[in-house]
């Protein structure tokens, strides 16, 4: 089945012929079914004052406006394409919720994006690759930016002082004067029992499986030492 | 082409508030905590009023603050957390600096999705639930917590399935589903307090000139919630950040990109620099310079300071018109109080040369890197294993 009218993307055009029209509207769906849906999106008077906001746009072959206009004309090939092509290019910024119709463009991205992580797209996959490391250092210390990964070879383009800070690392956290910003692997010292109750979190809300089918290696690492920690302080799940 | 500032300015001049816009949040805040639904954390002692887009005046508590830390700032930027509570501490405001505080995780939310909307909430109402049992209350130093948090709060209060799923959660938590009578950014304390700050300014700030970059996450996302004084751009901006750089005495000038993002974008910070460190000297820094040239650029959000500072290094090597100094507001206000630059500003880990700037506020920078360097030889010579809030002042 495809749709028909000359409103929609055919699929030759939209491309992915390989994924059925089905597929495609069951993602479409599911993006649709999220409870914040029907607050992001509220038809389009296709302006462009979104585009103009928008810092992605500028950069790269995306926009905010066909973002709204495809979701609003329900249009399932072209959100398919946009969800394989488009969407990790937005910089959630949030500029575009200057659309005068109250639409939030970088909502519905936001969205398209957890669809896309949920059912393992490889946009997905591509988008996560390199960014591993980011997720399982969030999930398992509860701070996503830590002072060690200031690392020259990382980040050769912030100049010298990168080099600088992690020669000193140890001596200029111990400089500060706060106690809690003495650590060098987490952003400040989160308690053991915080731990805990974050990683609760991600197994009660399901946001730890989301990862399985985009990086089962790193979902298999979380879920172990979230066990093995809830474990420990005899909680079962 | 440049953008006629004035012409729009002059425009605008006679913009009137629409008070009846904007929803007020409140009633149906109360409402939910009067039926059980939510604990609602309560303002008290001393407060300060500030009005916000629609004129919808807000509360901000003065003292027995819970600071909810950016994992940026305290990660990269650590001198932007330590000037938080320094300057606090010099008003004589008491809080509490907790390890009982996750990150709000929307850094990684914005960059990858890997989490959904009962997850974010979760995560923030567990942060929130943290600070009611202290009884402290919470003050949020980053744009995107506070952001984030914003969002949550209205889809909490618009959606009774996810409130149900969020007080499951908290309940296997053994806490209760808490969201403060506000959500405060620590730049709308800063604004709130800047006269007192001014009263104890000992640096003289009227030859240094500031662009301001305001955050995207703090005004753009629940708009109506932000601080905007008709005084400051005639309400057309927030006013966070500009008042408070007006009190010190500086001079704020105006530049036509101040509506752009600063080109953070979350995930291309990491992966994609090439957008990151094109946007940001392209279309703010360089904009700024040509527009503007100013001594320094004041924001008030880790990704932006981040940015905008650590871009410009691989743009200068291109010979393009960059090369300003960086910082939040909150390291600005700290100096202006007489606060070192490199033990309480921690300026060090800043990448954009900021020397000149100190030098134009009449701080000797080679004297103070040096009061440093002794400071950290006392720490390897093992005198003493941290440095303290009576060493920074010494
Ligand atoms: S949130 Fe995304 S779509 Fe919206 S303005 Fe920012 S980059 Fe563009
Ligand atoms: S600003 Fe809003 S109405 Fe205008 S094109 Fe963008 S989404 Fe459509």
């Amino acid at each position: 089945m495809t749709q028909s009218s000359a409103i929609y993307k055919v699929p030759d055009v939209a491309g992915h012929t390989d994924v059925s029209y089905e597929e495609k509207a069951r993602l479409f769906a599911e993006v649709k079914s999220d409870v914040r849906f029907s607050d992001y999106l509220y038809g389009c008077y296709e302006c462009g004052i979104c585009v103009a906001a928008c810092p992605s746009a500028r950069f790269y072959d995306f926009s905010p406006r066909r973002i709204a206009q495809a979701a609003a004309r329900e249009d399932v090939e072209l959100i398919y394409q946009q969800m394989q092509e488009d969407i990790w290019e937005c910089s959630q910024c949030f500029s575009c919720l200057r659309c005068p119709r109250g639409n939030n463009p970088g909502g519905i991205i936001t969205i398209m994006r957890e669809v896309s992580i949920n059912n393992g797209l490889n946009s997905a996959k591509e988008a996560l690759g390199g960014y591993s490391r980011i997720i399982y250092k969030i999930m398992s210390t509860g701070t996503q930016v830590s002072p060690d990964m200031l690392q020259p070879d990382a980040f050769p383009d912030w100049g010298p002082e990168t080099g600088d800070v992690s020669n000193n690392l140890d001596l200029w956290r111990r400089a500060l004067p706060s106690d809690t910003l003495h650590t060098t692997s987490t952003g400040w010292d989160v308690s053991e029992r915080t731990l805990v109750e974050l990683y609760l979190i991600w197994f009660h809300t399901g946001a730890l499986s989301m990862i399985k089918d985009v990086d089962s290696g790193l979902h298999a690492i979380l879920q172990e030492i979230m066990e093995e920690r809830l474990e420990d302080e005899g909680i079962e799940l | 082409m440049t953008i006629p500032m004035e012409a729009l300015m002059h425009k605008k001049a006679n913009f009137e508030r629409d008070t009846e816009r904007y929803h007020d949040f409140r009633e149906e805040l109360l409402n939910l905590a009067d039926s059980g639904e939510i604990m609602l954390q309560r303002i008290t002692g001393e407060t300060a009023e500030v009005p916000t887009k629609y004129g919808r005046m807000k509360r901000i508590q003065k003292g027995h603050l819970w600071h909810h830390k950016s994992c940026g700032q305290c990660g990269h930027i650590p001198g932007y957390s330590t000037s938080i509570f320094w300057v606090m501490r010099k008003l004589g405001y008491d809080s509490l600096d907790p390890k009982d505080q996750t990150s709000c995780t929307a850094w990684n939310y914005y960059a990858s999705a890997t989490s959904n909307a009962a997850a974010q909430a979760a995560v923030a109402v567990r942060n929130f639930a943290a600070a009611h049992e202290t009884g402290y209350y919470p003050m949020i130093h980053c744009g995107t917590s506070y952001g984030h948090y914003k969002e949550v709060r209205h889809e909490l209060m618009a959606h009774p399935e996810l409130r149900r799923e969020v007080r499951e959660v908290m309940k296997k938590l053994g806490k209760q589903l808490v969201l403060p009578e506000e959500i405060v950014h620590y730049s709308e304390w800063f604004h709130a307090m800047r006269h007192e700050i001014a009263a104890k300014q000992t640096r003289d700030f009227s030859n240094i000139a500031v662009t301001v970059h305001p955050a995207c996450h703090y005004y753009k996302l629940v708009e109506g919630d932000a601080i905007y004084d008709p005084d400051v751009y005639g309400g057309q901006r927030t006013a966070v950040v500009t008042a408070l750089a007006e009190s010190l005495g500086a001079e704020v000038r105006n530049y036509s990109t101040w509506f752009d993002c600063c080109g953070f974008g979350f995930r291309h910070i990491l992966v994609q620099r090439d957008f990151t460190r094109s946007f940001a000297t392209l279309r703010k820094i360089e904009r700024m310079k040509e527009e503007a040239d100013p001594d320094v650029v004041l924001t008030h959000d880790t990704g932006c300071v981040t940015t905008l500072d650590k871009s410009q290094f691989a743009t200068q090597a291109h010979g393009r018109n960059v090369g300003i100094a960086v910082m939040s507001e909150a390291q600005f206000a700290a100096l202006a109080m007489g606060a070192h630059p490199y033990k309480v500003c921690q300026l060090h880990w800043h990448s954009a040369d900021y020397r000149p700037l100190l030098e134009k506020m009449g701080i000797d920078h080679e004297q103070a890197w040096a009061e440093f360097q002794a400071d950290l030889a006392r720490l390897e010579r093992g005198e003493k294993r941290y440095l303290d809030w009576d060493d920074v002042d010494a």
